[in-house]
């Protein structure tokens, strides 16, 4: 484990990183576009922690910056299900084309 | 051994999260999200942080997913269900994050892995010790994490209030409600 290097780490997490990004562009499904925000936050907590582990000044910050992010990706979700159940009252469905309402 | 553990993790953490993209049924997408997740934990895991991967088991699969599996459940049945993005969106799309792995992968690749010193990662004792305020021995006393740890705890409550505000119960439409009106 201590060898491993910080390289692997980057490229697994430019990996869900790409997946993210193709999830939200390819879904028309607005609970499938949170999934792919997941994907990128979970992308993002893994660079922070891969170099929390392999750069000594930031040990305790990774770590740190990676549990606030997981606590406001869990806020995000909430408050993005609340606009999906209100959309889908008023819409019947999720499909994010339909959300034109605004559009002037 | 720890190169074997690594590649088994991150070859399913990745399959999982192509899962995600590929699968066309959103609840297939909830159940290769939540490997991914799991993934992710263990990851973590390897990397050394215990904390952060039991905090990711328990708040993500734990809350998240849930909250998103809950969302599937309540939102579910609408017209487009099985829809299928075009061809060319797909192309654009594929291509579009093809480059950003590129961009990623190359600009990871050039940069070296830093010489640290002993290497492990803090336990959950003194980041618990800094989240209260108190700095790390050696370290200055304005470098503690007492004030982002009291903003994000009360952004959450705020959140989750709002939350509960807006998903609160109302009259399917039918067309008489005004959309984004108080009930």
């Amino acid at each position: 484990m201590n060898d491993l290097g910080l390289t692997p780490f980057l490229v697994l997490s430019a990996f869900l990183f790409a997946c993210g990004i193709l999830c939200f562009l390819t879904k028309r499904n607005a609970i499938g576009l949170l999934m792919g925000v997941e994907l990128v936050l979970n992308a993002a907590n893994l660079n922070f922690v891969a170099f929390a582990r392999y750069v000594p000044e930031f040990k305790l910050e990774g770590q740190v910056f990676a549990v606030i992010v997981i606590v406001l990706a869990a806020a995000e979700a909430a408050v993005a299900l609340a606009i999906f159940l209100n959309f889908y009252n008023n819409h019947a469905g999720v499909d994010v084309d339909e959300a034109k309402d605004l559009k002037g | 051994m720890a190169e074997v553990l690594f590649a088994i993790v991150a070859l399913a953490t990745g399959g999982s999260a192509l899962g995600v993209v590929l699968s066309r049924s959103i609840v297939r997408a909830a159940v290769w999200l939540l490997f991914t997740l799991v993934g992710v934990s263990l990851t973590y895991f390897l990397l050394g942080a215990e904390f952060l991967g039991a905090a990711q088991l328990i708040v993500y699969v734990g809350g998240t997913l849930v909250l998103v599996v809950f969302g599937v459940m309540l939102t579910s049945g609408g017209p487009n269900q099985g829809f299928r993005p075009k061809k060319l969106e797909w192309f654009m799309a594929g291509s579009l994050a093809t480059a950003l792995f590129t961009l990623l992968v190359v600009g990871s690749l050039g940069l070296a892995t830093p010489t640290s010193g002993d290497g492990e990662l803090p336990g959950t004792g003194p980041l618990g010790l800094s989240f209260l305020g108190i700095p790390e021995p050696g370290r200055p006393s304005g470098s503690a994490f007492l004030l982002p740890f009291e903003i994000v705890s009360v952004h959450l409550l705020v959140v989750l209030i709002a939350a509960a505000y807006l998903a609160r119960a109302k009259r399917r439409v039918g067309g008489t409600t005004e959309p984004g009106g108080p009930p």
